[in-house]
């Protein structure tokens, strides 16, 4: 699925994507940004709360998690990583 | 000379960002501004930063695989809990009852001073049963389990426990209409819920953030634990059990009062969140820190510093007024009683309803300016009204209680009333200022307080009816 | 003579409250609260024959106001103007870090970046070229630990040739697209004649095309108090917060 363009939200656990997009807006958005996800940085996912949200990613060398409903909104394209 | 310049300074300024806005309306500025920034550190790292293996460093999250596992990560948090809290009343229990009997030598040293310079009784009564004995208990029955909890809490807290504790409760609290930091300030309320109040500015959504100060109240604080504990420990417990296994039971009471805790927090935010303070779920982005070995001999010697200062200075600060003021309504006679009985009477008939007497209720209500003096102020009423027993350790004050009528019933809805009650008079002074609102200070202590009668009553009268007591 | 004063700026969880408590030892002060990351604390050092004053600023990502938090830092470093920012990164994320080091410098010359854990970054097979990061900066840029006290003295003499004013900076600036610096461009001299050349004009025209109304209301209210010296207030500032 390497190449395919979907939001991180989608991705499952242990998958890699380069930020291809953020449809977020206001002070949401500045805050992912400050946090590194900027357009053409990579993520990897690492794995989900034990309720099944928020998922943690790692990028720029730290460790975020965002809430499917942020997670959503950023779209990234698949460049490796995870089973699906 | 400055004033003229600021008055046209402020005009200026009124109209500088309208122009800036009709600048920037051009295009993506803000985009722009932090990508340009973030494009410049990213040049530098290129340039002067090298990886050698970037697995090595994604190695430092492998703790989490477990703490935040669906299987293991709620039982590994509620047995850390459990932990600090059995380190914390195994610690604790032998210094507070040698602190208790040191003061109690010294205040023999006193009653014999006060006597030998024929001192009048009520000297005596103000400034050594009233003052110094108010003061003695709170240093004596606070100081110890503080002492040991809040190094041990921040020994887990510098470790980068908490920021995975958020990350495994958030969805309960997205459900409850929350924010995941609501854990973190939770955490800090544990050592005290006027700082937690400050703490909630982390929350950047107003309505999340009133909604954590709103339910902070719900974690035990400072000033609560070692109430808790003591009852727990003297009451809760069944009298065959002892030593280990005796402070493993307190432990796991700790924890359900804890649990209740949590669970009126997320009843009370899902409520407000359905109701005044309704509205949709705002951001969460939430970093979690790599783990670090907490340099453990720093981090015990400043927070226990930090602690012990607190004690003292609430112990002079409060707990020596109220020593004063409770042993004057103990000891001030109008029609053959005492005004203390007589407010503890009138409060009688209602504190019956909810498995509690009058005297905890004057407790309650006149520890408002700090939660620690209540136990004191409860002791010191109880001692006033006749039985006078010499507290010598800790099993002293269980033999006051027992003489008073306390059953198991008495002490958990003294344990259930003291979680749910109003904050501190700090605390809501604190709410006010951060919500600059009367309304939300006033309902902040006026919904806990609602909560903490409905659930003792429940619980009363329930026990009652299956004939439990 | 009056201490230096230092405020300590930098992400949350980079190690800054662990060289604020070696700095300061015990001889601080958080007014009472059990809280380490959110509430500001202050304590004193000394360093050669100098006293420095030290104040712990929140934990943040950005100065952008987002949050109390930011809004607080910000106001601080602005209105308070600080003898040194020390900002202070973490050596293992430092891509992340370096964004508020350059927002502080966007603010002021008078800083002195800290990269932290550096040991740490060792073990993790990191190598960081700390000269060619202060030349880029143009600040004194010193790797430290602060946890097994590597290089502290080195950062205290950095400390003070800031403060005492021995080092001039040459700060970095960044260039933005060309629209961006034509705004700034129009902007600046409208923002000197509101505001006065007191305070980084640059950065303040930054912020207002970016939209920034909170800077707007700080800079009001500081600049209602006609008297400045009046430093203790400040901290309290990103309080309003419920807006």
């Amino acid at each position: 699925m390497a190449g395919a363009l979907i939001p991180l939200s989608k991705a499952v656990n242990g998958s890699k994507l380069v930020i291809s997009g953020i449809e977020v807006q206001g002070v949401l958005r500045r805050r992912l940004l400050d946090l590194g996800f900027v357009v053409g940085n990579t993520v990897e996912v690492l794995r989900r709360s034990p309720l099944g949200d928020p998922t943690a990613f790692r990028l720029s060398n730290t460790t975020i998690a965002l809430r499917r409903e942020e997670s959503e909104l950023i779209y990234g394209t698949l460049i490796g990583g995870g089973n699906e | 000379m400055e004033s003229p310049h600021v008055i046209k300074g402020t005009d200026a300024m009124d109209s500088l960002l309208p122009f800036a806005k009709k600048l920037a309306d051009k295009g993506a500025i803000r985009d722009e501004i932090v990508s340009g920034i973030y494009g410049v550190s990213a040049g530098i790292c290129r340039d002067s930063v090298t990886y050698k293996d970037q697995q090595k460093l994604a190695s430092t999250y492998k703790l989490d695989q477990i703490v935040t596992s669906k299987i293991w990560g709620f039982p590994i948090m509620l047995a850390a809990l459990g932990l600090v809290f059995w380190i914390t009343i195994a610690g604790a229990n032998y210094p507070s009852g040698w602190l208790a009997s040191f003061f109690g030598w010294i205040e023999g040293y006193l009653t014999a001073g006060f006597e030998a310079l024929n001192a009048p009784a009520w000297l005596h009564g103000v400034l050594v049963l009233g003052l110094y004995r108010g003061t003695s208990w709170v240093i004596s029955v606070m100081l110890p389990p503080m002492m040991i909890f809040f190094p041990v809490f921040a020994l887990l807290e510098n470790f980068g426990y908490l920021p995975r504790v958020a990350f495994n409760m958030d969805r309960l609290f997205k459900k409850s209409g929350g924010h995941g930091k609501q854990a973190l300030t939770m955490s800090m309320g544990f050592g005290c819920n006027a700082a937690a109040i400050l703490s909630t500015r982390i929350i950047e959504s107003p309505r999340e953030r009133m909604l954590a100060i709103l339910t902070n109240n719900f974690v035990p604080c400072n000033g609560r634990w070692p109430t808790l504990i003591l009852l727990s420990s003297l009451f809760m417990v069944g009298g065959a059990a002892a030593g280990a296994l005796h402070t493993l039971s307190t432990a796991l009471v700790l924890m359900g009062i804890v649990l209740v805790g949590i669970i009126v927090t997320l009843s009370v935010s899902w409520v407000m969140s359905k109701t005044a303070l309704r509205g949709v779920p705002t951001h969460y982005t939430l970093e979690l820190p790599p783990y670090r070995r907490p340099q453990i001999w720093k981090t015990i010697l400043i927070s226990s510093k930090e602690k012990s200062l607190n004690v003292l200075t609430r112990a002079i600060v409060v707990a020596a007024p109220a020593g004063i003021v409770t042993w004057i309504l103990g000891n001030l006679m109008v029609g053959g009683d005492s005004v203390l009985n007589h407010m503890a009477a009138f409060f009688d008939p209602f504190a019956n309803l909810l498995g509690l007497d009058g005297f905890i209720i004057m407790a309650f209500i006149l520890g408002l300016p700090a939660n620690e003096i209540v136990l004191p102020i409860l002791l010191m009423g109880y001692m006033s009204s006749g039985a006078m027993v010499d507290i010598d350790g800790l099993s002293g004050i269980k033999d006051i209680f027992l003489s008073h009528g306390w059953t198991w019933l008495t002490a958990l809805n003294m344990m259930l009333f003291s979680l749910l009650h109003y904050p501190c008079g700090t605390t809501l002074i604190n709410i006010y200022k951060e919500t600059r609102s009367m309304k939300w200070a006033v309902l902040s202590a006026v919904i806990p307080l609602g909560i903490a009668i409905a659930v003792t009553f429940a619980v009363a009268q329930a026990a009652r009816l299956f004939g439990w007591v | 003579m009056n201490p230096f004063t230092i405020a300590f700026a930098g992400n949350p969880n980079t190690g800054k409250s662990t060289l604020f408590n070696l700095l300061t030892g015990l001889r601080q002060h958080t007014g009472n609260w059990a809280g380490k990351t959110v509430i500001t604390a202050e304590g004193e050092f000394t360093h050669k024959n100098h006293t420095y004053r030290a104040v712990d600023l929140p934990g943040t990502y950005s100065l952008y106001s987002n949050s109390a938090d930011e809004e607080a830092a910000r106001d601080y470093i602005i209105f308070e103007e600080p003898d040194v920012t020390l900002v202070v990164l973490d050596a293992t994320s430092l891509e992340r870090n370096l964004n508020l080091a350059l927002q502080v410098l966007e603010i002021t010359g008078r800083a002195v970046i800290c990269i932290n854990l550096i040991d740490e970054a060792r073990r993790l097979g990191i190598g960081i070229n700390v000269k060619a990061i202060s030349k880029r900066l143009g600040v004194p840029v010193v790797a430290i630990s602060a946890r097994s006290k590597i290089g502290i003295d080195a950062l205290l003499d950095q400390i003070e040739r800031v403060a005492t004013g021995a080092f001039t900076a040459q700060p970095l600036r960044i260039s933005y697209s060309d629209e961006i610096e034509q705004g700034i461009a129009e902007l600046i001299p409208m923002v000197e004649q509101a505001i006065g050349t007191r305070y980084p004009a640059r950065w303040i025209a930054l912020r207002l095309l970016d939209g920034d109304d909170s800077l707007i209301t700080s800079l009001k209210a500081h600049m209602g108090r006609t008297n400045f010296s009046a430093a203790k207030e400040v901290v309290g500032h990103g309080v309003t917060a419920c807006h």
